[in-house]
């Protein structure tokens, strides 16, 4: 396959949530603002990244049957790793994701890129999956929370530059899934076209 | 390389094998982040500390201590020292009044128990409305007021605290976690 | 009273789909029917209220005992997936008909994050065994409502005219912004 097209068709054509569907509680959840959905977004990156190439490597040696459990292992280790580092180094940022870090190894993406791609196509082209994957996650996160940041408070990344409070609406949970509901929407219009 | 098979033997030794490399690295990924992550708690708490008493030069992390509320909880107090002579305290107070959870407070007294400043650590409150209490318009009316002649109310209630617009309830809760402050202090005495 | 608060500030307050964005997945894939919306009510119920009884020990005697409190998520999710496992099997030789209404939700319901979600809340709150099923079992109520209410409305909008853009998916996110909506008129009730 193609190793560029394997990179680059997570970022629309693929897209894990604008057209996947997959991974909407994180995306709903960290997206109040521009900073907070691109921190997700990099945290599960890494995961996909570390998972995608543990697991194709040791895809032949793990017996069919226990596959899943074997993932989840692996996944799991990984995303203890983010928390653990995130914890350590940004805090101001780990204290904002919250639960949501722990809860990336249930982010149905990860484990949907290791069993469908990971597993059975070699350790390179695997990074470039997770990579894009994670970049086209990432993306979603950032248009979404800066979108929600202008229009709800006004910023973006932190900086204000409408006076005043904003349609506090989009900040709040109504406006994470109307907002994600619009653009899909708009992802489909653009699809068809 | 030929697949593994799904044997019983294969199957239990893969899995060993698997939860052992992942319990191995995180064990060390986890020595090796400790140090940090200990220091960048004490770092948000020294932060948090320094914002509401005067300039310290001790470590409050130390010297706290706990005093007992009058209804069965307790609260953390981290004396502030410039020279051996204290400065301040710090109070981690708290109320359960919020108009959506707890809201947790840092409040600042002077030895005297004049108010110094108020941060807020944590708090579930309306963006954009009872959220308004981490502004400087609201939470700096208590600078260098003391509770014995400035009462912790909104007008509302007959005080002297001016309630964020729209957010009484807020405001109320905010006053009531600084009374507990400041009641446990007093009553509690210093060290 | 206690119970009654957390009871109440599960399933309207922070309701645990609509505030607090756990288990979407599942709340817009299996949201067409109000039938399949109820079976899948019952499987999380019971997987959640189990899983927050068995992840709660696990905790406190093991991972805290051991001062390997960092090994929580692996340790977390491994025990669900094995209760989930063991679920199914038990179901699939005691009550036929239970495992027909129930067997297909269950593979899905290990990675329906709100199971996980409340382990960790759990822990993370502080509550003791039986405050923690509690909240468990009303976050699965409080997943149940609005997961029902949803697939009421779009039983409803089959018959509606939908720009074709907005099919499916789009439309479903939207109205669960209006429930959101509605429910955050629940905040303040408990004071």
């Amino acid at each position: 396959m193609n190793q560029i097209n394997v990179l680059t068709k997570g970022f629309i054509k693929e897209n894990p949530i604008l057209v996947l569907v997959l991974g909407t509680c994180p995306t709903l959840a960290t997206t109040s603002s521009s900073m907070n959905g691109m921190g997700m977004g990099i945290a599960t990156t890494f995961v996909l990244v570390g998972s995608n190439v543990v697991i194709s490597m040791l895809a032949d040696l793990i017996p069919d049957k226990v596959r899943i459990p074997a993932f989840v292992v692996i996944i799991a280790s990984f995303v203890t790793i983010v928390d653990l580092l995130m914890q350590a180094y940004v805090p101001g940022l780990y204290d904002k994701l919250g639960i949501f870090i722990p809860l990336i190894v249930v982010n149905c993406i990860v484990l949907g890129r290791a069993e469908a791609f990971a597993s059975k196509n070699s350790v390179f082209s695997s990074m470039l999956d997770g990579l894009g994957m994670g970049l086209g996650f990432t993306m979603a996160l950032g248009v979404l929370g800066a979108f929600r940041e202008i229009v709800g408070s006004g910023s973006i990344f932190g900086f204000k530059f409408i006076p005043g409070d904003g349609i506090l609406i989009f900040i709040l949970a109504p406006g994470a899934f109307i907002a994600l509901g619009y653009l899909i929407a708009l992802i489909n219009k653009i699809k068809k076209a | 390389m030929a697949k593994t098979e799904s044997t019983f033997k294969n199957m239990v030794l893969s899995l060993t094998l698997i939860s052992l490399a992942a319990s191995a690295s995180l064990g060390f990924v986890y020595q090796f982040t400790k140090k940090p992550i200990e220091l960048s708690n004490l770092n948000k708490k020294l932060t948090a500390i320094r914002q509401v008493v005067p300039e310290f030069n001790n470590n409050p992390d130390k010297e706290m201590y706990r005093l007992p509320t009058g209804d069965g909880d307790s609260l953390d107090i981290y004396p502030a020292r410039k020279n051996d002579e204290i400065v301040g305290y710090a109070v981690n107070t708290f109320t359960k009044k919020g108009f959506s959870g707890n809201i947790n407070l840092m409040a600042g007294f002077k030895p005297d128990g004049t108010i110094f400043n108020i941060s807020v650590l944590e708090h579930k409150e309306t963006p954009g409305l009872g959220s308004k209490m981490n502004d400087p318009a609201f939470r700096n009316q208590f600078n260098d007021k003391n509770p014995t002649s400035f009462e912790l109310k909104v007008k509302k209630d007959g005080g002297p605290v001016d309630a964020i617009t729209a957010a009484t309830i807020s405001s109320r809760a905010f006053c009531d976690a600084v009374s507990r402050a400041y009641v446990t202090l007093q009553k509690g005495g210093k060290k | 009273m206690e119970y009654i608060l957390i009871i109440i500030s599960a399933v309207f307050i922070n309701n645990v789909v609509l505030a607090q964005f756990l288990g979407i997945c599942p709340f817009l894939g299996v949201s067409n029917k109000v039938e399949t919306a109820l079976g899948m009510t019952g499987a999380v119920t019971f997987v959640i209220v189990l899983a927050t009884m068995v992840t709660y020990l696990v905790q406190t005697y093991v991972l805290d005992k051991l001062g390997i409190a960092f090994m929580q998520t692996i340790t977390f999710i491994l025990v669900i997936a094995a209760l989930v496992q063991m679920v199914e099997i038990i179901l699939k030789k005691v009550s036929k008909s239970l495992y027909q209404a129930l067997g297909i939700f269950l593979p899905l319901i290990t990675t329906n994050c709100a199971v996980l979600g409340v382990a960790i809340l759990v822990i993370k709150k502080d509550y003791n065994l039986i405050q923690g099923v509690v909240f468990g079992a009303s976050t699965a109520i409080g997943f149940g409502l609005a997961l029902v209410i949803l697939a009421g409305i779009r039983e409803q909008l089959e018959l509606a005219d939908i720009p074709k853009g907005m099919k499916g998916v789009p439309i479903s996110l939207i109205i669960a912004g209006i429930l959101a909506m509605a429910f955050m008129g629940f905040t303040g009730i408990v004071k």
